[in-house]
């Protein structure tokens, strides 16, 4: 195997922050290349780099052993390098075709666009890669893993032989992670080079050929999965061990606080999202919900969250109706969001670091007095939290885009924590994040439930589920199709009610069995 | 990440990395768009000139020449228009006449009138900007002010002037306020888009006023339609003799726009205005309430523009015509651009066009010279500002950080 990629002592520095220290890097051809590191170690700055978006300081790029110039987009693809990123670029309302084409475009008769040149090319490469998707489907229509499809084709299209995959796994399902490291591997069969970001150790073992950790902008070591373990990688990456299980105390669920009955819940399309749901959740438990994306989870997330409102149903906290609640009411009756969606819905990127941290609190003491802004206790609150989550940032008034993806995970989760809460509603409060601060997130989470703090946790990601939930509803077509208790299930059972299995049917499925 | 500041001895590349910030900081663009605009409009001037192409038949060298001094003419009739003599300034002062020193500085305080009601204007747009709200309408609002604030000035009567001047103000204010209103509130129940609802309003604006120019308001005296003079309890005082007409609206411009600075920035509701224009999900998820900021923002920017109005009626003209405002609200438009949608930044720029226009006044009258360089140069101004790409290529900055942000801000697929 030829070394297809060189880097040599590439340095990157922003205002502040040392991302890339003289950091070099080789990616063999025919080679599943893992980069692993910290939140804000400065993975994404090196990809974007390789990509020409960002101009190093220092350093230098080879392909197949000639020198590359390159100062933009076109020119890495013009050698044969190609990027998916964190966040997807398509347009939501066009086509897949036209989204592929866009900035290459086939044309033909002099300026119409030769939709179907381009599609039958589409559909050769997604057959010889084993990328199902419908050419002429409307993205906005399409599953987050159909979309990364999407964007893998685009890179393809161009001809690319290096693909960049920057945390493609982050916002995908299990089943959708199997399939996307099966198209990875048919496409490494095909001659292609990949270098591919994560958080999720065992993604790395199982499916890289090397791996290359990061730390503080420099490289400290290159592995094979052969040579290493969980609990190896993880201490490379952040310096010291981190434990993989947690120890949690039993349960001790008091009075119940938040009470949900027969609720129905419409989608963007009005279609109906959650039909007919009912649970509560007490003081002192966390209550999981499992299922696989687009199963309702948002919207009732939403509904419990004042966001939307519910067309049927109740919701309670303690008793009082919120059904209509605006999202300060449930903010005031002490409840925290963690939102999915966190660029969207959760931050201000425009916004210095320490505006974030009040973007519900704003108008209470002592970010405010009567209606004039408290700068200096507002800092003093974000220098707090910034130490107490370890959040790399320069200054707590850089601008939050230039926080780094898990770094800006956690100045929502840091922001949520900090109040008195009575209810806690996380959304895939560790999408994103690196193995040391999922380990300091799960650890107070279980401090909130512990304080006697109501706990509903919705993740897609069922190792977590089961490591922090006392009991676990799973959600299918957006009924709760099972409540089980999390010390009496398994994965496999949890992964069957997710399919939509019913637990009578399940059982009796086990008696024929027998 | 390692923090550079920790490292005394990088002490020096701390200071590169502070010069590469301004290199890269759209201040600098500002500054190099007005220069680039200006000498640009001095070659415009000199192409626009006769003598030069006459010149050119004689040599090229004379043609050059030729279009310099053109181009110099031009710069120095409105720098004369706009700021005044020096040289008769100076003669002014040592004469100790006060009513030549006021004569001789009046073209600078001239230029201050003209940017005043630029100054409510253009804060009227940028309190939009800044709340994602695009208020086309200040035009309007500008004309509606003006028409309550006459009203205000010829119909109440009797009272002191230190209560009449401020209520015919305020009631200016409101007139623009309400123009406002209606597409905020419109916006605010429908979904209407405000820049529909504030166009279509303008032009309600223009017939209304003269629906009332020829009827209610007429001065039944003259014989074309304009409004009676408003009662001289009603005037915004000046504060010099004849001919300087600078009055005390110009500090009323400054005290409002460092209010506005104040709520956008230091208090709560501009925190949730400006939250609400910088990401509505955001402001959503965090409880603020996005139809009350809609609604808020279009009548405070309704209200702001209605002083512009106000101010011109009861500052500088103490009656109203049809068609008085000429362009302030639509100018406006571009000066909010230019001064970065920042109070601070709307005062400057209404500072830049007001010396700009006087100056073009000016010197159309002792020179000769088309007013319209002016818009020119504002145009290409305002051009290069839209499009910084060519203000850093022609001065090679470093780009813009923004590399990241666009990736990041167009990934909202999912
Ligand atoms: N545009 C920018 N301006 C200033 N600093 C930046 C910018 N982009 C990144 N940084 C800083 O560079 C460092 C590395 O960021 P980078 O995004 O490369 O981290 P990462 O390894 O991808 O982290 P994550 O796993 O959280 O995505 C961070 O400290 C970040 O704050
Ligand atoms: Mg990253």
């Amino acid at each position: 195997m030829g070394v297809i990629l060189e880097l040599h002592g590439i340095t990157k520095r922003f205002p502040g922050v040392l991302a890339n220290d003289h950091i070099d890097l080789d990616l063999r051809e025919g080679e599943i290349h893992a980069l692993l590191g910290e939140n804000g170690a400065g993975k994404t700055t090196l990809m974007n780099i390789l990509y020409g978006l960002y101009k190093p300081d220092e350093g230098e790029i080879y392909v197949n052993g000639k020198k590359a110039e390159i100062h933009s987009p076109r020119d890495a693809i013009a050698h044969g390098i190609g990027m998916v990123h964190q966040h997807f670029m398509l347009v939501p309302v066009f086509t897949v075709v036209d989204n592929v084409m866009l900035g290459d475009e086939y044309v033909r008769g002099g300026g119409f666009l030769d939709r179907r040149r381009a599609a039958n090319r589409i559909l050769e490469i997604s057959k010889q890669y084993n990328l199902q998707v419908d050419p002429f489907a409307y993205i906005k229509d399409l599953p987050v893993g159909a979309q990364q499809r999407v964007e893998i084709i685009k890179l393809l299209f161009r001809e690319a032989n290096i693909l960049i995959l920057d945390e493609p796994t982050a916002v995908l399902t299990p089943q959708e992670v199997d399939e996307l490291f099966k198209i990875m591997k048919s496409l490494v069969a095909g001659g292609k080079s990949i270098i591919f970001i994560t958080h999720k150790l065992r993604e790395v073992l199982e499916f890289s050929d090397r791996i290359t950790v990061i730390r503080n902008g420099r490289v400290v070591g290159t592995t094979t999965p052969q040579e290493a373990d969980q609990s190896k990688l993880a201490s490379m990456m952040v310096g010291r061990q981190i434990e993989f299980a947690i120890e949690k105390k039993p349960a001790e669920p008091k009075e119940v606080v938040l009470e949900v009955r027969n609720l129905k819940v419409l989608d963007a399309r009005q279609l109906v999202a959650v039909n007919g749901v009912s649970f509560e959740v007490h003081a002192g438990e966390v209550l999981g919900i499992a299922g696989v994306q687009g199963n309702g989870q948002t919207e009732l997330v939403r509904a419990l969250t004042g966001m939307q409102h519910p067309v049927e149903g109740e919701i309670r906290i303690f008793g009082k109706v919120m059904t209509h609640a605006s999202p300060r009411e449930f903010f005031e009756m002490g409840a925290a969001h963690i939102p999915e969606d966190r660029q969207r819905d959760g931050l201000v990127l425009t916004y210095p670091v320490k505006d974030n941290f009040i973007l519900n609190t704003f108008y209470k003491p002592p970010y405010a007095r009567g209606i004039v802004l408290q700068q200096p206790a507002i800092a003093a609150h974000a220098e707090e939290l910034v130490r107490r989550f370890d959040i790399r940032t320069p200054s707590i008034f850089t601008e939050l885009s230039a926080l780094s993806g898990g770094n800006q995970q956690k100045v929502i989760v840091a922001r949520e924590f900090s109040r008195p809460l009575k209810l806690l509603i996380a959304a895939q409060p560790t999408r994103g994040l690196d193995v040391g601060s999922i380990e300091y997130i799960h650890h107070r989470l279980l401090e909130k439930r512990d304080e006697g703090c109501a706990v509903l946790l919705i993740s897609t990601e069922l190792d977590e589920i089961l490591q922090l939930s006392d009991r676990i509803a799973v959600m299918y077509r957006g009924r709760i199709v099972a409540t089980v208790n999390a010390a009496e299930t398994t994965k496999e059972e949890l992964g069957l009610y997710m399919a939509g299995m019913q637990p009578e049917t399940l059982s009796l499925a086990q008696v024929v069995e027998r | 990440m390692r923090n550079l500041g920790q490292q005394p001895a990088q002490s020096l590349r701390g200071f590169f990395i502070f010069l590469e910030e301004v290199r890269r900081s759209p201040l600098t663009v500002t500054f190099l768009a007005i220069f680039t605009g200006l000498f640009l409009g001095g070659i415009i001037a000199a192409l626009s000139s006769e003598p030069m192409y006459e010149a050119f038949r004689l040599s090229v060298g004379e043609g050059l020449k030729a279009g310099a001094q053109a181009a110099w003419n031009t710069y120095r009739a409105l720098f004369l228009g706009a700021f005044g003599d020096p040289v008769k300034i100076s003669a002014a002062f040592a004469s100790g006449d006060w009513l030549q020193i006021n004569r001789a500085l009046s073209p600078f305080f001239e230029s201050l009138v003209q940017a005043t009601p630029y100054i409510f204007a253009g804060l009227a747009v940028a309190f939009g900007f800044r709340v994602g709200l695009f208020n086309i309408g200040a035009e309007g609002q500008i004309f509606v002010g003006a028409l309550a604030a006459v009203w205000a000035g010829v119909f109440i009567k009797g009272l002191p002037a230190l209560v009449h001047a401020p209520l015919a103000f305020l009631i200016g204010g409101l007139g623009g306020a309400l123009w406002g209103f209606v597409p905020g509130w419109l916006k605010a129940k429908t979904g209407a888009h405000e820049v529909i609802i504030t166009i279509m309003m303008n032009y309600v604006a223009f017939r209304l006023s003269e629906y009332l120019l020829t009827g209610y308001l007429r001065d039944p005296n003259k014989t074309t339609p304009i409004s009676a003079p408003i009662e001289t309890t009603a005037w915004i005082p000046r504060l010099f003799p004849d001919p300087n007409r600078f009055h005390w609206g110009f500090f009323i411009a400054l005290g409002i726009a460092y209010l506005v600075y104040l709520l956008l920035f230091k208090t709560t509701w501009g925190f949730e205005l400006r939250t609400v224009g910088a990401n509505p999900h955001a402001a959503h998820y965090a409880g603020m309430n996005i139809v009350r900021s809609t609604v808020i923002t279009m009548s405070l920017s309704g209200m702001l523009a209605g002083f512009a109005g106000a101010n011109e009626v009861l500052g500088v003209n103490r009656n109203l015509g049809v068609a008085f405002s000429s362009g302030y609200g639509f100018d406006s438009i571009a000066l909010a651009l230019l001064g970065n949608s920042h109070p601070l930044g709307v005062v400057l720029a209404a500072l830049l066009f007001g010396f700009l226009r006087n100056g073009a006044i000016q010197m159309q009258l002792t020179a000769g010279i088309p007013i319209d360089i002016i818009s020119i140069i504002q145009a290409m101004i305002l051009a290069f500002i839209a499009a910084p790409a060519i203000i850093r290529t022609l001065y090679r900055l470093k780009p813009p950080k923004e590399v990241e942000l666009t990736v990041r801000s167009e990934g909202e697929t999912a």
